[in-house]
């Protein structure tokens, strides 16, 4: 049996942990041992006890880092690193594409390393995609965030005192965090509108409840790898002229962009300066440098027109409990995947997709990047579909009328062959064929209005009433012959099992439709 | 004077029998509709009685002992079956009830033809009624057979099948003529052999989930032969009775079809399906799908306003409709909106997903149609795929190559959240790939629908 290590994050400020009380009893379940360092969650108001008794043992730091596994959510520094086991295997955030020191060391220190920030975009590996979890919090903070500095309801009010209008919010990028942005603000009653420039989100916006807002033709590639990519020139001044109208009448912004770890421009100083008073920008890319130009990460700063621009960093850890708990399950499923027998015991399976991804150190070899997947989130970049040969209204108008007017002269040839055979047939079956003929219609509307669920009562039912065979049969019955007796009776028993069966069962079947109580 | 009584009775019949079906129109007068049907058939049968009473040609007491024993023996077997009959046996019921009607025409116009004086057009009608109730009598059985899984469900495909259709008809329009021209018993026993074969070639290159068309097709010939039959022995009874049952198997024929966006020919012609569940060569990559536990559902389902539930023929063969209905109460409780969305061709039998969710105490208002719920699944947090596949399968509106390109489908890819109850990975009946399965939107549930749908109750 392995035992997972539960350190305290190192970083100060950070009130995150890669565990709750709930996820260690979802490990221990998958046959591991916990150990979590005295403290580690008090700052995310997960206290010892709560560990303790959830199964996990408490252990000094030194204790944790000597495990077989380690979770965290900083990547460890290097005394950390000293003090790992060789052949453990440490799961964290390690952004593996910037920080290339970090692999070289840990791949010397001869232990496996899973980046929970490499995880491959495939479906499958959603439920481990720590990238999303902290992504949906931070856009839910940042509007929170807004709201307090802006000196204003979020919905519309309507008092004795007068009205005030709802907040205006304008979100820029509709990737997870941009949608919670979305969803946050419109719950709280905002006017929310936004923008992507993937056109296709705009369904996903929508469905958020937020305007779709689209620069005029800025209609951007489909990249093949489900990536946004970058703009064209005239794409981008029709953009940037679209941002600067929207920022100016928004009160609260939320921006979003990131390409790949780059944070582009999205706003200018002097759209900045364009705004009111008391508007509020957010920044969600202050950590690849900020989308507005006057951003200071990590800070709050106040504009000379009273701007005020938020690039705080932490927003995920301004709200430790969810945050950790939402963590701390993706880790549990990535050990659920890595666990396949549910003994405690950590299998990595390089050839597998997910796993070969996120392992960028295996056995004291530096393994990122990773061979590329083929990304099954992306629409393969549909080809421009064939131009559809205009049709003239008018001539499918008149191909209708032709259509209709073939229709009835050959309904009207039908009736006068019908006609002309009926003449040579003698007048008592021409009753019995009018009255076929007008049951036949009548059946066509009686049955036209049943109900599709009561189908198959229908059947049995049809299939009862056409026992009435069962007529000729007995008619036959008394006959002189023996064979036609014996053939009539065997006609007439088959017939009534017909009459019973199909009444009874309908029955039986119509009774149990039943409306809501 | 007896005649013209009963000849008033049949007329009064005919007009329950119509109001009959009227009134199966909606479930709230369906109860109705029933019991009229069976006043109806309580008259004429009486009438007739009386009437063959009358007609006897032996000792009165001997006809009435045989309609007796008739009656005692129909009650019997058919009070039996319809107890103990399961809804998800409804669609075999159902076909062997068609087998009757068919051997009971064959039986009827035999008889017809031996007592009746033989003029051509009394003998055209004899003939038609015979070949009618014979193709009925053995497709029913075959179908019977087929749903009742006593033989293999997939299509039988005899080289130049149609062929040999075209040939058994084409030989008897000749013995239609020789049988006129003579009158002889002779070619009508060879046209009910030959109509006996062609019944049962028909059905058996058609696979199992053409069955709604199949069975409702069945239920519109033994509607034919019972107005051949009235033709015959000029009943109008028979022919208006008739004729109802067989218009509204034809409609339910059409019905069915046109929610497969395939013609009635091309279903009669059979053999769809012909893979028999194997994936059409593809070279398609659909990506990865995703599993997901009993627990998770459960959980999703927790947090979920608005709830929609797609049953397929999967859900009648696990019997899954109990815990389901189950499953769907505790949802109800709990506040949320819970509803069933149900495809024209889900099951084997018309409407058949309806009776085993009324069977499972479900209360039918909040059992819709694919076109009352189609626009709604934008606004539905899950969907619940219990047992259906080719009938939520988003490539028959996305992929005009798709065999199944321009079925209507119940557009469940919409919702937030799917999950997909299934056994396997294997594809529908139509043999075609579900690009649903490998949306970022769906998560796979494998195993029995039934027992995982008991795991999701319990961890509630």
């Amino acid at each position: 049996m392995m035992r997972i290590g539960v350190p305290r994050e190192q970083r100060p400020g950070e009130r995150l942990v890669a565990a709750t009380p709930k996820t260690v009893a979802q490990l221990v379940k998958l046959g591991y041992e916990v150990v979590v360092e005295q403290g580690a969650g008090a700052a995310a108001n997960f206290p010892d006890v709560a560990y303790s008794d959830a199964g996990a043992s408490l252990g000094s730091a030194a204790e944790v880092w000597a495990s077989d596994v380690i979770t965290s959510v900083e990547a460890p520094g290097d005394a950390q690193i000293e003090a790992l086991q060789p052949g453990a295997t440490v799961v964290s955030m390690m952004s593996p594409a910037t920080h290339p020191e970090l692999l070289k060391a840990l791949a010397a220190r001869g232990v496996n390393a899973l980046a929970l920030d490499a995880v491959p975009r495939i479906s499958r590996a959603q439920a481990l995609d720590v990238l999303s979890t902290l992504s949906n919090v931070a856009g839910y903070r940042a509007v929170i965030e807004a709201a307090e500095e802006y000196g204003g309801m979020f919905s519309g009010q309507v008092t004795a005192a007068g009205k005030t209008p709802p907040a205006h919010v304008f979100v820029i990028g509709a990737g997870v965090a941009g949608l919670a942005a979305i969803g946050a603000a419109g719950s709280l009653g905002a006017q929310v509108r936004a923008f992507d420039v993937r056109p296709e989100v705009g369904e996903q916006i929508e469905s958020m409840g937020a305007q779709f807002v689209q620069a005029q033709t800025a209609q951007q590639e489909v990249s093949s790898d489900g990536y946004a990519s970058a703009l064209t020139a005239e794409q981008e001044e029709l953009t940037a002229r679209m941002y600067a109208e929207e920022t100016r009448q928004a009160d609260i912004v939320i921006t979003t962009a990131l390409v790949r770890g780059q944070a582009p421009t999205t706003i200018t100083a002097e759209m900045v300066a364009a705004m009111r008073p008391g508007s509020v920008i957010v920044d969600l890319a202050a950590s690849g440098g900020g989308n507005c130009e006057l951003t200071v990460p990590g800070e709050r700063v106040v504009t000379e027109n009273g701007v005020v621009i938020l690039g705080y960093t932490d927003l995920t850890s301004r709200m430790p409990q969810h945050t950790s708990q939402l963590y701390g399950t993706n880790i549990v499923h990535l050990m659920a995947l890595l666990t396949p027998e549910k003994d405690g015991q950590l299998v990595l399976d390089l050839e597998d997709v997910v796993q070969r991804g996120m392992t960028v150190v295996g056995a004291g070899e530096v393994l990122w990047p990773p061979p590329p997947v083929q990304v099954s989130a992306a629409p393969a970049a549909q080809p421009e579909a064939a131009p559809v040969a205009p049709v003239d209204p008018a001539e499918a108008a008149r191909a209708a009328q032709v259509r209709g007017q073939r229709r009835m002269a050959m309904a009207g040839l039908g009736a006068v062959l019908l006609a002309l055979a009926l003449m040579f047939v003698p007048a008592a079956f021409l009753g019995h064929f009018t009255v076929f003929v007008l049951a036949v219609v009548i059946g066509y509307y009686v049955i036209s209005n049943v109900s599709h669920s009561l189908h198959t009562p229908l059947m049995a039912q049809t299939n009862a009433i056409s026992g009435i065979i069962l007529v000729g049969a007995l008619l036959q019955i008394g006959s002189e012959s023996w064979i036609v007796s014996t053939l009539a009776f065997i006609a007439a028993a088959v017939a009534s099992i017909n009459i019973f069966g199909g009444f009874l069962v309908a029955y039986r079947m119509i009774g149990m439709f039943r409306k809501d109580a | 004077m007896l005649t013209s009584l009963a000849q008033a009775v049949y007329l009064i019949a005919a007009v329950l029998f119509v109001l009959s079906l009227a009134g199966l129109s909606k479930p709230e007068s369906a109860r109705r509709g029933n019991v009229l049907g069976m006043v109806g058939m309580g008259l004429a049968l009486f009438a007739t009685v009386l009437l063959a009473a009358q007609n006897s040609e032996r000792p009165v007491y001997v006809t009435l002992m045989l309609i007796a024993l008739v009656f005692l023996i129909g009650a019997t077997i058919g009070t039996w079956q319809a107890r103990k009959v399961e809804m998800t046996q409804m669609p075999e019921m159902i076909a062997m009830l068609h087998s009757f009607v068919g051997l009971a025409a064959v039986l009827v116009g035999f008889n017809s033809y031996l007592t009746e004086a033989p003029d051509t057009v009394h003998l055209v009608e004899v003939f038609l009624g015979v070949f009618i109730g014979a193709v009925t009598f053995t497709g029913s059985i075959v179908a019977y057979l087929k749903l009742a899984a006593k033989i293999s469900s997939a299509p039988l495909m005899i080289p130049g099948r149609n062929w040999l259709n075209l040939g058994a008809v084409v030989a008897a329009l000749g013995l239609m003529g020789w049988f006129i021209a003579d009158a002889a018993l002779a070619p009508l026993i060879a046209m009910t052999v030959i109509a006996l074969l062609v019944g049962w070639h028909l059905v058996a290159s058609i696979g199992g989930g053409d069955m709604p068309v199949v069975v409702s097709m069945l239920n519109s010939y033994s509607g034919w032969a019972a107005a051949a039959a009235g033709f015959m022995l000029s009943n109008d009874l028979l022919i208006v009775v008739g004729a109802l049952v067989g218009s509204s198997g034809a409609i339910l024929s059409w019905i069915m079809c046109k929610a497969m966006n395939r013609s009635f020919i091309s279903v009669i012609l059979g053999g769809f399906g012909a893979e028999g569940g194997t994936v059409v060569a593809s070279d398609t990559d659909y990506g990865e799908h995703r599993e997901v536990s009993a627990a998770d559902v459960a959980d999703m389902l927790k947090n979920a306003r608005s709830v929609i539930v797609t049953p397929g023929y999967g859900m009648a063969v696990a019997k899954a409709q109990y815990p389901v209905a189950d499953l769907v109460q505790r949802l109800r409780a709990q506040g949320g909106t819970v509803r069933f969305g149900v495809h024209p061709v889900a099951g084997r039998l018309p409407g058949h997903m309806n009776v085993l969710l009324a069977e499972a105490k479900v209360p039918y208002d909040i059992v819709l149609e694919m076109d009352e719920i189609n626009d709604d699944f934008a606004d539905t947090d899950v969907v619940l795929v219990i047992g259906a596949n080719d009938t939520v399968n988003p490539a028959a509106l996305e992929d005009p190559g798709s065999p199944i390109a321009g079925m209507p489908v119940l557009e469940v890819w919409g919702s937030r959240q799917v999950i997909v109850f299934k056994r396997s990975m294997a594809t529908g009946y139509a043999g075609v790939q579900n690009p649903l399965f490998f949306r970022e939107n769906t998560a796979m549930l494998f195993g029995d629908a039934k027992s995982q749908v008991e795991n999701i109750i319990q961890a509630f």
